[in-house]
């Protein structure tokens, strides 16, 4: 399999691109506009964030690396629904982990556990990456978007369960502060669903005026 | 039928798929920049979510749920098989989006031409999965109640494609930051118009 004489290095510079570039020039989110779907509707409180964001890790590394490994024998035209079957299945056991060690936050992601399998930038990546690279790159590539897709989530929820609820991770900072003494008062807008789209616009707001190279053209 | 109409007003309004759940969101942005490319793809999710809720409801009921498997046989009455939602469910909405298509294909090749390349786009749509699996969390009680759910849903989508569409042809003339052209409007956009549909909240027919 390996042509060149030299045997690539496990963590070359190029395979270390594979992680790093999802994290700013192409994240999924603020780029690529993938996956945004379940991103947003669970990111009132920091914790349901991190799990969320751990599952869709496992998830597409595991399903990058299983259709990889598939990508030789997948007869091109079938390969939608194989590709669905395998994400489903690994979204079932990841659905039944979570419900047997942390009952309360996988009642509180609901259906949008099960609507990772249909997440956009699991297939995306899949149909876009995985379909044709090596496993070991696939599985870089995996835990490179997913780690920049729950980079964004745990930043909107940090601001929104921040402001929206005066906690983080559901230890109550600001009235260990004492700021509500001062007449802070929480801002409750935060909580509702459409600030999340706001907080989102602002942080590709920020990214492109940092990097012109995104902005688009019309 | 009161109850009937009120699930549907409500998945219209108050739980529309967009601007209470963002599901959807993928494609959503991805054809609202014209209204003509939106009412297509708005169209073919009405029609895929108002066949699948409702054969995904049956599957859930006579099949997967604790006991559903009884008429088969008594015997069978304490098999639990929803922890098998997940793939049957995506299962049907792959093999219905197949189904539809050939369909609409056969027998009316104008709205083929029209709805085209987003076909089978829908399958990997979240709000079609999410259709079928708030069904599941909800529990409704009849077919009926499924369909009105289903058919609602894929209106408050096309509702709101349309609406951002319309936004985004007029937006060409209007002097946005550069660093939030595009994308970034959009998505503020969209969020201010979730504050608006928030005052539909506690209609009740």
């Amino acid at each position: 399999m390996e042509t060149n004489k030299t045997k690539e290095a496990l963590f070359s510079k190029k395979n270390r691109k594979l992680l790093s570039d999802p994290m700013n020039i192409n994240n999924p989110i603020t780029v690529q506009v993938l996956g945004i779907c379940s991103a947003l509707a669970i990111t009132v409180k920091l914790k349901p964030a991190v799990v969320m964001s751990l599952s869709v890790i496992v998830v597409m590394a595991l399903a990058n690396v299983i259709t990889s490994l598939m990508r030789n024998m997948i007869p091109n035209r079938i390969r939608i629904i194989v590709q669905l079957v395998v994400v489903a299945t690994l979204v079932i056991l990841v659905d039944q982990v979570l419900k047997a060690f942390v009952y309360d936050v996988s009642k509180q992601l609901s259906v949008f556990v099960g609507l990772i399998i249909t997440n956009c930038i699991i297939m995306g990546r899949i149909e876009a990456f995985s379909l044709g690279n090596t496993p070991w790159k696939s599985f870089l590539d995996g835990i490179g978007n997913g780690a920049s897709y729950g980079l964004i989530l745990i930043v909107v929820s940090f601001f929104r369960e921040l402001f929206g609820n005066g906690t983080l991770y559901d230890y109550p900072i600001i009235e260990k502060l004492g700021l509500y003494e001062l007449g802070y008062h929480n801002n409750g807008m935060m909580l509702l669903p459409p600030m999340a789209l706001i907080v989102v616009a602002v942080i590709i707001w920020w990214q492109r005026s940092k990097t012109p190279s995104l902005i688009e053209k019309d | 039928m009161q109850e009937l109409i009120n699930i549907f007003v409500k998945s219209i309004f108050i739980d529309n798929m967009i601007f209470a759940y963002f599901l959807g969101m993928c494609s959503y942005l991805a054809v609202s920049k014209t209204v003509k490319t939106g009412m297509g793809l708005g169209l073919a999710v009405t029609f895929v979510l108002t066949i699948t809720v409702p054969v995904n409801y049956l599957l859930q009921t006579r099949i997967l749920d604790k006991g559903a498997l009884a008429w088969l046989d008594p015997s069978f009455s304490d098999v639990d098989l929803s922890f098998l939602s997940f793939i049957m469910f995506i299962a049907v909405i792959a093999a219905m989006v197949q189904l539809v298509e050939m369909i609409v294909e056969k027998f009316a090749p104008a709205l083929y031409s029209a709805l085209g390349i987003f076909l089978p786009l829908i399958a990997v749509n979240c709000s079609i999965l999410g259709g079928s699996l708030f069904m599941q969390e909800r529990a409704y009680s009849t077919i009926g109640q499924a369909t009105a759910f289903g058919f609602g849903s894929g209106i408050g989508w096309l509702l709101a494609v349309l609406a951002i569409a319309a936004i985004r042809e007029r937006l060409k003339y209007s002097h946005v930051p550069p660093a939030l052209r595009g994308l970034g409007i959009t998505f503020m956009i969209t969020g201010l118009m979730g504050i608006a549909f928030m005052s539909f909240m506690g209609i009740k027919l």
